[in-house]
């Protein structure tokens, strides 16, 4: 065992107070010598450790639709179908939304109820955009014969696409709750807390979307 | 209106499942109106149910894992009597009951069973060996254990109503699509697990935050108890093999409910897909169930061998590397499905390096032993008993990682011999000795040992009489899941496995026993010092049961096992050395009912999934919805614990200490 020197007040037994080792260690706080952290790194570390868990399945979809991209049983392939202009409209929505959403981080950040308000109308806004213009492309799909039932590809398209959509949705509907909450009991402590994590998760959405739009959409329409 | 739901869904036609269901039925009224009569309904509603102090939750983590125990373990005991009776004949049970029963087994006695019992382990351990009031999220961590409890519900369900899967543990495709399995069973399964697993996620997420995030003061990395670093990496494991499943049986789900083509045969689906995406998250999840199991031999050696446990940092460094390799070894499940001489040399040696990384290990443990003043209680028993046999388990487990030895060997009965010589001798033996050694950590009184070592030597024994005769059936050529044969060179060995299930029947019959003796005579074995075991670690420094917020002063650590440095400096001195500090009020999480509320609309939600009746699916998910809108809106999510309080409880807990010392220097 390591000796420890004994001083008057010290506490060998840590059975006592915090002393002043403790205190003075209070800077180096997340790192263990300083004590559990403050709750707002604890919240947001533990939703990036969500976000990394959400990345996986993704990660998961991705790797199916890599396997299954070509088996299309002679149904259509991706060139015939994707639009890449509905693509890019559904690209600037989403990335314009997530802009908004860091503007509300500002407007919350200045303690500001209209513009957070407006920001995150907006966000909500554009992001619902961005939903119907998958749904339109879905729907086209699905009404020119190319269903996710048609093929082992499409099947795979679909799921994934449709997951990030899904992902979106639960947003929205998370997106009006904290608006609610907003007006409700306006800018306190856990509230602020909640959209820290509202706004990773969307902009953590955008990231998926990249990958989306580069990895489903620009090599569909180039193979 | 009710979907896929009439009367036929009931087995009015089979005696067995109907009896069954018959006395667990009554089982369970009977304890619900004992409760009620009782009055204690209350109580469990306000201490139990609506808790979200991390001790409860690991509690009734392990209370879980227990009672479901007892279901798979029927299970098991009806396939060992099923295979005794079945040579030559069609035995009591027809085959598509039979293959109901091995599915229900596995999914059980992983998901059910191993699952929350490590997980109730560390829920109730870590926070207090990292000195610190609770976990990063403790409403999450209510919500996460009702969720596996909800999961668990409808698995039982399914015995009532309907059927089970008769896919075996993992549903491999195109069996498990609806061209084959056109019943609820596989679905019973699908909706069960996505429910448990989400939980088990959050779970997960909770833990890693806690530990990476929620330490005592002056508690490095290289600080922490190894139970602590086990525990992490098995959480990060979690974190990242369990969306995996989420993806994986999701699909699955596509294909059945939608008519998608993941993994039919039809429109190019690709049923390998399954296989290497099911054991991306099967293989890391045995190292998810094994590291924790792995932490407690090493709290349990340390301390009943009265030795800092050697190699410490060799420990770190080995848990890691298994946490890190774990990932890279999964095609080692399907060595036979064609994936070529090249990549199956991969994986082979792959799996061979993980032996490596468990040998320092092992050998860690005996280096511990090694000069050390050992007291064979049965948490130690319980240790020694796995270190022989896990090497057992891991050395017939290192003959199939031989792609050659294994293509002989595949889906014998050796394969199954391998995998319960590790999953018992290693995950539930770690499991008992866990429940034996904080026991009264958390009751406050301990086990009878005598009734404790007898099961110990029951389950020993019988887990060799059941198991070894597998590893000689395999050879024999015997494949798993069989419900009847006719080879006579099988039958003498496939009775002796039968007595076997029989000595572990005696062993479990031994626990419940303890069990109920330890709470007649609890008077007798109250555990006053709060530190019956002379133990190392920060949560033997706290009153046995410990007090909601665990620790009047967060613990200021100075060096590895800082309970032991004060503990030994205070009996130097023969008196306690810190003195008595200022209380303060203290503020705990207020209970919340989020847990089981949202429990319970999994499992109507769940429920109508597997039935089709959409209506109820919808009804379920605005139920989750307007119970998370409701948590959102609460005002006050602490409460104080007066100075008062406090400071009563921790005079007591240093007086009893005091008393102790006294006592040990008289």
């Amino acid at each position: 065992m390591n000796s420890t020197t004994l001083r008057a007040g010290h506490d060998p037994s840590h059975l006592g107070h915090h002393n002043e080792e403790a205190h003075a260690h209070a800077g180096a706080i997340g790192h263990g010598e300083g004590g559990p952290a403050p709750k707002r790194i604890v919240i947001g570390y533990g939703f990036w450790i969500f976000l990394l868990s959400d990345v996986i399945l993704f990660a998961s979809f991705f790797a199916a639709y890599a396997v299954l991209s070509t088996a299309t049983a002679d149904g259509p392939a991706a060139r015939d179908l994707f639009d890449l202009r509905s693509v890019a409209a559904e690209t600037g929505c989403l990335l314009a939304s997530s802009f908004a959403c860091g503007m509300g981080s500002l407007a919350v950040a200045q303690r500001s109820q209209k513009w957070t308000q407006i920001a995150l109308l907006v966000t909500g806004l554009l992001g619902f955009a961005f939903l119907l213009l998958e749904v339109r492309e879905f729907a086209s799909f699905v009404a020119r014969g190319a269903g996710p039932t048609r093929s082992a590809f499409l099947s795979s398209f679909f799921t994934l696409v449709g997951c990030h959509g899904l992902h979106v949705t639960a947003g929205l509907l998370w997106l009006g709750t904290m608006m609610a909450q907003f007006l409700a009991k306006g800018f306190r402590q856990n509230i602020r807390y909640r959209f820290l994590c509202f706004s990773l998760f969307w902009h953590a959405l955008d990231i998926i979307w990249v990958a989306i739009f580069s990895l489903v959409y620009l090599v569909g329409v180039s193979t | 209106m009710l979907g896929k739901l009439t009367w036929s869904a009931i087995p009015f036609d089979q005696p067995i499942p109907l009896a069954a269901a018959g006395i667990v039925g009554i089982v369970i009224i009977g304890v619900g109106l004992w409760v009620l009569l009782k009055g204690y309904l209350p109580y469990l509603w306000r201490e139990w149910i609506t808790s979200v102090d991390h001790k409860r939750i690991g509690v009734m983590y392990c209370v879980l894992a227990l009672v479901m125990l007892l279901r798979g373990f029927i299970d098991a005991l009806m396939m060992r009597s099923q295979q005794a009776f079945a040579f030559h004949a069609a035995g009591y049970l027809p085959p598509e009951h039979y293959d109901q029963i091995f599915s229900a087994h596995g999914t059980i006695m992983i998901f059910f069973v191993a699952m929350p019992f490590v997980i109730g382990l560390m829920n109730f351990a870590v926070p207090l060996q990292l000195g610190v009031r609770d976990v990063a999220f403790p409403t999450l961590n209510s919500v996460s254990f009702w969720l596996t409890a909800a999961g668990a519900l409808l698995v039982n369900l399914s015995l009532v109503v309907g059927e089970f899967a008769r896919t075996g543990w993992l549903p491999y495709p195109p069996l498990s699509e609806l061209t084959y399995s056109p019943g609820v069973g596989v679905d019973y399964y699908l909706v069960a697990l996505q429910i448990s697993g989400a939980g088990s996620l959050m779970a997960g997420i909770n833990m890693v935050t806690t530990i990476l995030k929620m330490r005592a003061p002056g508690m490095s990395y290289t600080r922490m108890p190894i139970f602590c670093w086990t525990s992490l990496a098995s959480n990060l494991l979690i974190v990242a093999a369990f969306p995996i499943l989420t993806a994986v049986l999701a699909m699955l789900m596509l294909d059945r409910y939608l008519g998608f083509h993941f993994f039919t045969n039809a429109a190019g689906g690709n049923p390998m897909m399954f296989m290497n995406l099911i054991w991306a998250w099967g293989h890391p999840e045995v190292y998810i169930l094994i590291l924790p199991a792995f932490g407690v031999f090493s709290e349990v050696i340390a301390t009943f061998s009265g030795k800092p446990l050697f190699g410490y940092r060799s420990m770190i460094a080995a848990t890691m590397a298994i946490c890190l390799l774990s990932f890279m070894v999964w095609l080692h499940h399907f060595f036979t499905m064609g994936a070529g001489g090249d990549v199956n040399a991969i994986f082979g040696i792959a799996s061979m390096i993980i032996a490596v990384p468990t040998g320092v290990k092992i050998f860690n443990w005996l280096f511990t032993m090694y000069g050390g003043r050992i007291r064979y209680s049965s948490a130690m028993l319980w240790s020694v008993g796995f270190m022989v046999t896990f090497v057992i388990g891991g050395v017939t487990g290192v003959l199939l990682a031989v792609p050659p030895a294994d293509f002989v060997l595949h889906n014998s009965l050796f394969l199954v011999a391998h995998f319960h010589n590790v999953i018992i001798g290693g995950v539930l033996f770690g499991a008992f000795a866990g429940y034996t050694y904080w026991f009264p950590k958390a009751f406050g009184f301990s086990l009878d040992e005598r009734l404790g070592k007898a099961a110990f030597w029951a389950w020993l024994v019988g887990f060799y009489v059941a198991f070894g005769p597998l590893y000689v059936l395999g050879l024999l050529g015997m494949t798993r899941r069989m419900q009847h044969y006719d080879q006579p060179a099988w039958h003498p060995w496939v009775l002796v496995a039968g007595v076997g299930a029989l000595i572990i029947l005696i062993a479990i019959v031994l626990q419940v026993m303890q069990l109920v003796v330890s709470i007649r005579t609890r008077e007798n074995r109250r555990d006053s010092t709060g530190d019956p075991w002379d133990a190392r670690t920060l949560e033997w420094a706290t009153p046995s049961p410990p007090p909601a917020f665990n620790f009047a002063v967060l613990p200021n650590v100075t060096h590895e096992e800082p309970y032991w440095g004060m503990k030994q400096r205070a009996r130097e001195a023969m008196r306690l050395l810190s003195t008595e500090p200022h209380y303060v009020a203290i503020e705990v999480p207020r209970n919340s009912p989020t847990g089981v509320i949202t429990a319970f609309f999994a499992v109507v939600t769940g429920f109508s999934v597997i039935w089709h009746i959409w209506w109820i699916v919808v009804l379920g998910l605005l139920g989750a919805y307007a119970t998370f809108v409701v948590f959102a809106w609460r005002d006050v999510a602490e409460t104080q614990i007066p100075a008062a309080e406090v400071e009563r409880i921790d005079r007591a807990n240093r007086a009893a200490r005091s008393a102790a010392l006294q006592k040990g220097a008289a």
